[in-house]
Order: structure tokens, then C-alpha cells, then sequence
């Protein structure tokens, strides 16, 4: 028996830092063939359903009635796949979370981090980035073959007409927030069908539910549900009662820190 | 060195560890004993951070898991899930876990090497058999080359190849001055491995001993008798004060507690009582562990096959 106390030489000297954290997540995230595929899910839909949609529509142009006319936005319409997409963003952020407690992992990543908040922030922090560059470049793409595809019919704009610009781009930062939300969810419910359950149910069936409202309440609530909110951005003029763009996308934002602040506070004090 | 005191934890009105103190020393082996359920993967996972102890608190080289800047270079520990995403590939798996800490990639290797995972390394740990997983579980305790080691059930599920392989590198991790507590439900298998035991049931202490100890206490067996006058014997013994008769199923044959085969010997000489059998029976380490463990075993079977021989015997 030896009574030397051991101690650690062979795995360098390093201590445990938020960009380490980040690092390990960004291993995580790439090394999960579930990742990949869903984010070329979600570039497919952006991409494909907009072009369907504005294929669709030059078609039947001519037997269009005029108020549709009217109401005819190029710009919006060749992003309108978002709504698919954010279904399977909001699916990959719940999974990133919920896969790791289904898995047992969370234990291992709680052992080597158990300050535990670093593992929130880099997942949040890893996933946003991904989520953005994936999503404003599939939303690029999506918008230059949607006005492609108008053109035939003289339909289309382009990115310097009022507002596109913001539209393109905020369409971006609106499945970002969604992402960084469903990571939120995610963490809070811990639990694969519950999480996902709760973004379909934050961003398509509370506006759904809320539309029962009397119609004097509706105006001070839908407005403000996240995604109602969240989607004032990529509107290129507003509905009444929609909040302005970037107040509306502020709300957002505002209900993604709320979340990601409850789900600190619940992964830092539960036992894992 | 791992200290533990008044340890508690609680699940509604389930208290899975009690008021739970001990300590852990470097340079040996301690196995962590107790039958199913009871709280030895809970107490680890307190030591570790990931449940929060009722009450009571557990450092490890004189801090809490969590206060160490680089825990996972302080200690290294296998639980009894595994904690591993099936989809994610061993190496991958050990990248992401060194990443936090900063450790390189040939510490890596080199624990991937050391678990005999290197053919297996790139592929999807979900498609890991039993033992390749536990080695996995393994590698990634050693990772940070850590000085104390907490391994829930490293054994379980292994060929006889791979206890082997555990025991020596468990002694061989020990002897190079690391604090190791192993836990398990057998008692043989520790006492090979382990030179100390902290044996729990029901979440309570119920032995701190050594392992030399505690197979020299195990051995106080009874005594099995065979003879032609069994009736009149068994009178005789039961005379004797402290001595427990049971007349087995065997013709002829005696079992006796509370003394020792020499008592029997001179009592059978003095009364003429020809003797054809007289062994003294060691318990074994498994039998005097579930002695030890009876009354605080939590899940059992309605009818105990110890209670069974009292019955037919008295
Ligand atoms: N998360 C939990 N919620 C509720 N009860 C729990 C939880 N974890 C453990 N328990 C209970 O606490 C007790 C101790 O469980 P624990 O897993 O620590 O035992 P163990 O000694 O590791 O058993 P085994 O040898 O079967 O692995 C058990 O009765 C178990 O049902
Ligand atoms: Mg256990």
C-alpha cells in the first residue's frame, strides 16, 4: 500500500472555462448524425415549400381575384416554407437537450461541468450560431429561387425594395429565437415528446386557441404571443393590431430569456 | 481521500440514504457493499454533484465535487446508467467530455488504448455490447487521470476476461496512491479486489471494516455433526450453554451454532457418543454478508430460504 496521495499528470492542467464549455458542445452537436439531418430538414422545407408556393401561385395568377392581388407580397411569400422549418428547428433545440437526459449523457456532462450553467449557455450559445447561419442562408437561398420563380410573371423584387432587407434577414434571427426557445423548453421539461409538445404548442396552437378569444380580448393578446410577435419582423407592412418589427421581435426575444433564465434556475437546482 | 457526512437523501417519503458517514483513504481499494436498493449508486451521485443530499455533505480532497476547478482531473467516476448518448461515437464522446477541461486528444487515445476500445472507438456507442460499454464507462472515469476514482458496479456485465482485467487495473490504479471505491453486490468479488468495505442497507451504515476483518468474522460457521446417536447428542448439546441445535434433513446429521467442534468433541467422548463426522463450516464471505445485510435488505423474496432451514430445524 502506498500512502503518496496521486496526482493528475497525464491530462494537461487545464480548468474547466465557458469557451472549453462552448468547444465540448460544438463536438457534441457535429458529432450527432441527428443534427445534420435535421438542419438539412429544415433548409429543404425553407427552400423547397417556398418555391412551391410561389410556383403555385404564378400559375393560378391569372384567375386570382384582386384583393388576393393586393395582398400579394413577393417577399413573404417565397419564405412562407418558415413555418414548416421552424418546426424542425424547434425539434432539433428540444433534442439537443433532451437527448443527452434520455441518454444518461447529461449525467457525464454535469460530472465534468457541474457548475452546470457553462452546459446551458454553450448548448444555447452553440445551437443559436448553427441555427442562424443554417437558417439565413437557407433563407437567402429560398428567397433569390422564390423571386426566380416570380419572375415569370414579372412578380418578383428584390432585396433593396423597402423592408426586404429586413425580412430576409429577420426571418433568420425569428428561427434563431425559436431555436434558442426550444432549447429552453427542452431543458425545462427534460423529456423528448413533452419538450417538442410545448413548441408546437407555444408557436401553433396557443395562436390557434387564442383566436376562440371574444374578439375584444384577441387584440391585446394575440398580438403578443411569441410567435405573432416574433413574426412582425418578417412581415414587409403590418397587420393592424401586429406590433411594429422590432418591438414585436424584442417580445421575442424577451420570452426566450425569460425561458432560458427559468431553465437555469431549474437545471442548477434539480437532480440530474 | 472521499469523506461523507450525514449523508441523507430523500425522495418524497422515500429516505434512500440515512444519515450516511464514511470516509474513503488513498492507496487501497474500498469496495462499497449492499444489497439492491440500497442507495449505493444514490450515494455516489451525491459525492458527484448530481442529486443534492437532504442533508449532510460530501467532499472529495477536501472540497466539494463541484468547488473543483477541474473535476474531472480531480476525479473520475463510472455510474451505473451509462452515461453515454447512443448516437455519438466513443471517441467523439471522450472529445467532447476532454474539450471541457481542455485535455488533449492523445489523453484520448491513450485511455481508448487502454480500455482495448481502439477498433471500436469510431463507431456508434449505441451499438456497444455490455462490456464495451462498461469500458467505455471506464475510459471515460480515467480521462482526466484523476487521483480518486468512484466506479458504481464496474463489473456488472463483464466476462470472467474483463473481471480479471477490472480487478488488476483496479489494484494497479490503487497502488499508484489513487483513492478507488468500487461498489457492488458481491462479496466475493470484492474480497479479491478490495482491502476495505463500507456496507450499507436500507441507506444506513451497517459495516466499516476491513476485508481482513471482516472474512475472519465470517468465519464463525458452526460446527456440522454426523453420528449414529444424533437424538441422544442433541440432547446433550442442548445442555451446553449458548449452543444452537438444528437436526438437518440428512439422517444423522447436526448442525451446531454458538460453540465450537472441540466443546462437541469432549462432550461426545464424555458421554461415549461415537462421532463419524465433525467439521467445523465456514460460512461463506456471500453467506456472512447477507447475515449482515438480513434485516436491511430491501426488496426480497416472500419466503427467505435461510428462514426456511430455521423452521424445519426447530
Ligand atoms: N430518483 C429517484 N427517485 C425516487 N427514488 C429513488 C431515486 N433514486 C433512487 N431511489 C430509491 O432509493 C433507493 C436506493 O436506490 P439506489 O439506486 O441508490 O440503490 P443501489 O444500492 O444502487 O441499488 P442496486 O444495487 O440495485 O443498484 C431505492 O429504494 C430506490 O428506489
Ligand atoms: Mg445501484
Amino acid at each position: 500500500m502506498s500512502t503518496a496521495t496521486y496526482v493528475s499528470k497525464r491530462a494537461g492542467d487545464g480548468k474547466v472555462t465557458l469557451p472549453r464549455v462552448v468547444t465540448a458542445e460544438w463536438i457534441k452537436f457535429r458529432s450527432l448524425r441527428s443534427s445534420w439531418i435535421t438542419l438539412v430538414v429544415a433548409a429543404a422545407l425553407t427552400i423547397g415549400f417556398g418555391a412551391l408556393f410561389c410556383w403555385a401561385t404564378m400559375s393560378r395568377w391569372d384567375h386570382l381575384p384582386a384583393e388576393e392581388r393586393a395582398a400579394f407580397t413577393p417577399a413573404e411569400h417565397s419564405l412562407r416554407g418558415f413555418f414548416m422549418a421552424q418546426m424542425a428547428i424547434g425539434v432539433l433545440g428540444v433534442l439537443v437537450v433532451t437527448g443527452e437526459y434520455s441518454t444518461g449523457m447529461i449525467r457525464a456532462s454535469l460530472s465534468a461541468v457541474p457548475k452546470r450553467l457553462p452546459v446551458l449557455w454553450a448548448k444555447a450559445l452553440v445551437f443559436g450560431a448553427v441555427t442562424w447561419v443554417v437558417a439565413t442562408a437557407s433563407v437567402l437561398v429560398a428567397f433569390f429561387v422564390g423571386q426566380s420563380i416570380l419572375a415569370g410573371k414579372h412578380l418578383d423584387t428584390t432585396l433593396s425594395a423597402p423592408g426586404v432587407t429586413r425580412v430576409v434577414f429577420g426571418m433568420g434571427l425569428y428561427l434563431t429565437a425559436v431555436g434558442l426557445l426550444a432549447v429552453a423548453l427542452g431543458t425545462l421539461i427534460r423529456n423528448t415528446a413533452g419538450g417538442i409538445a410545448s413548441v408546437f404548442g407555444v408557436l401553433m396552437v396557443l395562436p390557434l386557441l387564442s383566436e376562440a378569444l371574444p374578439s375584444s380580448w384577441q387584440d391585446h393578446i394575440v398580438p403578443y404571443l411569441p410567435s405573432n410577435a416574433g413574426q412582425a419582423l418578417t412581415h414587409v407592412t403590418q397587420a393592424p393590431h401586429e406590433m411594429a418589427p422590432w418591438p414585436g421581435f424584442g417580445l421575442l426575444c424577451g420570452y426566450v430569456v425569460v425561458a432560458l433564465v427559468a431553465a437555469a434556475a431549474v437545471l442548477k437546482r434539480r437532480d440530474a | 481521500m472521499i469523506e461523507a457526512v450525514g449523508l441523507t437523501k430523500s425522495y418524497g417519503p422515500k429516505t434512500a440514504v440515512q444519515d450516511l458517514s464514511f470516509s474513503v483513504r488513498p492507496g487501497i481499494v474500498t469496495g462499497f457493499l449492499g444489497p439492491n436498493g440500497a442507495g449505493k449508486s444514490t450515494t455516489m451521485r451525491m459525492l458527484l454533484g448530481l442529486d443534492t443530499p437532504t442533508s449532510g455533505h460530501a467532499t472529495v480532497n477536501g472540497r466539494r465535487y463541484a468547488d473543483h476547478p477541474a473535476p474531472l482531473r480531480e476525479v473520475g467516476a463510472m455510474l451505473e446508467a451509462r452515461a453515454i448518448h447512443t448516437g455519438r461515437s466513443a471517441r467523439n464522446h471522450l472529445l467532447a467530455l476532454a474539450a471541457t477541461h481542455g485535455i488533449p486528444t492523445s489523453r484520448v487515445d491513450e485511455v481508448i488504448d487502454l480500455v482495448g476500445l481502439r477498433e471500436v472507438a469510431r463507431r456508434r456507442a449505441g451499438g456497444f455490447s455490455l462490456g464495451m460499454g462498461q469500458r467505455l464507462g471506464i475510459a471515460s472515469a480515467l480521462l482526466g487521470d484523476p487521483a480518486t476514482l468512484i466506479l458504481d458496479e464496474p463489473v456488472n456485465g463483464l466476462d470472467p476476461e474483463g473481471i480479471l482485467w477490472i480487478r488488476n487495473l483496479l489494484k494497479s490504479l490503487a497502488a499508484e496512491g489513487r483513492t478507488v471505491l468500487v461498489s457492488s453486490h458481491l462479496m466475493s468479488e470484492m474480497a479479491l479486489t478490495a482491502e476495505h468495505l463500507i456496507v450499507i442497507g436500507r441507506g444506513r451504515l451497517i459495516a466499516d471494516t476491513s476485508v481482513a476483518d471482516f472474512t475472519a468474522g465470517a468465519s464463525r460457521g458452526g460446527v456440522r455433526v454426523r453420528t449414529p446417536q444424533a437424538d441422544e447428542l442433541a440432547v446433550l448439546l442442548r445442555e451446553l450453554p449458548g449452543a444452537m441445535v438444528a437436526v438437518e434433513d440428512e439422517p444423522g446429521v447436526l448442525t451446531v451454532e454458538g460453540t465450537d467442534s472441540e466443546a462437541v468433541g469432549r462432550l461426545a467422548a464424555e458421554h461415549r457418543v461415537v462421532l463419524y463426522e465433525l467439521t467445523p463450516r465456514q460460512a461463506s464471505l456471500e453467506e456472512a454478508f447477507m447475515e449482515l445485510t438480513r434485516d436491511a435488505v430491501e426488496y426480497e423474496a416472500v419466503v427467505r430460504p435461510a428462514e426456511l432451514v430455521k423452521e424445519s430445524a426447530a
